[in-house]
């Protein structure tokens, strides 16, 4: 393609995306217009249906956790495929040049990050396991809490001397609890079908509002979800750290 | 909509410009962070604290992460 072509090509494109975009920006309903009739139920009836005082975690994990399974599946496959992509190329004679590269690169990191970087992936554990248990109760949940939980080792591998970290690597932990996280969730959907015969009907006794035990299997599924995208995060992470401190696939 | 919502959608509108005009990579990782930080409070201001949870996490902690191991990759095979 000629550049005037390519440059035709991008106007129509781009006067037929301001058009429809246009469009469906003018119909958007204003910043202060009234809840939807879903919204408007949800909002009124969501804690005292579920007994979750976040009613936003009450919908995703409950009401409409079959569109959150499928959410997390995305997560899984596309952590999984990472992890195949990257571990292309793997070796087992890595393990003594991994030993070599260390000693070359031991010095590499700042004595305030070897510090402070353990204590702030212990803070990182504590918060993560805090927003994904209390996810039925406050703002938070699996999604969230497993996000910061994985940063936990993000933090281990900045400040610890790369190559140790790498070394230790937990990836077949990592995908353990990666698969474990996203089955137990869809058994939780399962047993809603046996128990209630409604997939992912909440099957579990519902407890008293506010406190730790309730909301039936919401709580359950948080943590779940919450092992799930932990070691699905944690998991893309290691592999490309494990790509850039050893080199490997570089040239394949 | 008040002070603190305008004062976070400026402040979106700031750090994702920042973003664009700087042209290093590296340094536009780090201030793509910072973009996520920002977008985060623009999130709780809009009160939608579980989605600014995982904005400050995903956008400031795991993205700029995985970019820059990415560039270092690219790096090192060149």
């Amino acid at each position: 393609m000629t550049r005037r072509v390519r440059l035709a090509l991008f106007l129509a494109s781009a006067v037929g995306l301001a058009v429809v975009l246009g469009f469906a920006l003018a119909g958007l309903p204003g910043f202060d217009a009234d809840l939807g009739r879903y919204a408007s139920f949800v909002a009124s009836h969501a804690v005292s249906q579920r007994r979750g005082t976040n009613s936003v975690v009450d919908v995703a994990f409950d009401y409409r956790a079959i569109d959150t399974l499928a959410e997390e599946l995305m997560i899984f496959v596309a952590a999984v495929g990472a992890a195949v992509l990257l571990a292309h190329a793997r070796d087992e004679s890595d393990e003594g040049q991994a030993a070599d590269l260390e000693a070359l690169r031991a010095p590499s990191t700042s004595d305030l990050l070897r510090t402070f970087g353990p204590g702030l992936a212990a803070v990182a554990i504590v918060l993560g396991v805090y927003i994904v248990t209390h996810g039925h109760l406050s703002p938070g949940g699996g999604f969230q809490g497993g996000v910061i939980l994985s940063t936990a080792l993000v933090l281990v591998f900045v400040a610890g001397r790369t190559l140790a970290a790498a070394r230790t690597r937990p990836l077949a932990p990592l995908e353990v609890a990666e698969a474990v996280g996203a089955a137990g969730f869809a058994l939780i959907g399962l047993g809603g079908l046996v128990f209630a015969s409604v997939f992912f009907e909440n099957f579990l006794p519902l407890g008293t509002k506010g406190s730790l035990l309730s909301a039936g299997t919401i709580p359950l599924s948080n943590v779940a979800v919450g092992i799930e995208v932990a070691g699905a995060f944690a998991l893309v992470f290691a592999e490309l750290v494990d790509q850039m401190v050893l080199g490997r696939g570089g040239d394949t | 909509m008040i002070a603190v919502q305008w004062t976070a959608l400026a402040l979106t509108a700031l750090a994702g410009t920042v973003v664009v005009l700087i042209r290093e990579p590296r340094r536009q990782t780090v201030a793509s962070g910072v973009f996520g930080l920002v977008l985060g409070l623009l999130f709780f201001a809009f009160q939608a604290p579980d989605v600014a949870l995982s904005e400050i996490v995903v956008g400031s902690v795991a993205l700029p992460a995985m970019v820059l191991l990415a560039l270092a990759k690219i790096e090192r095979s060149e």
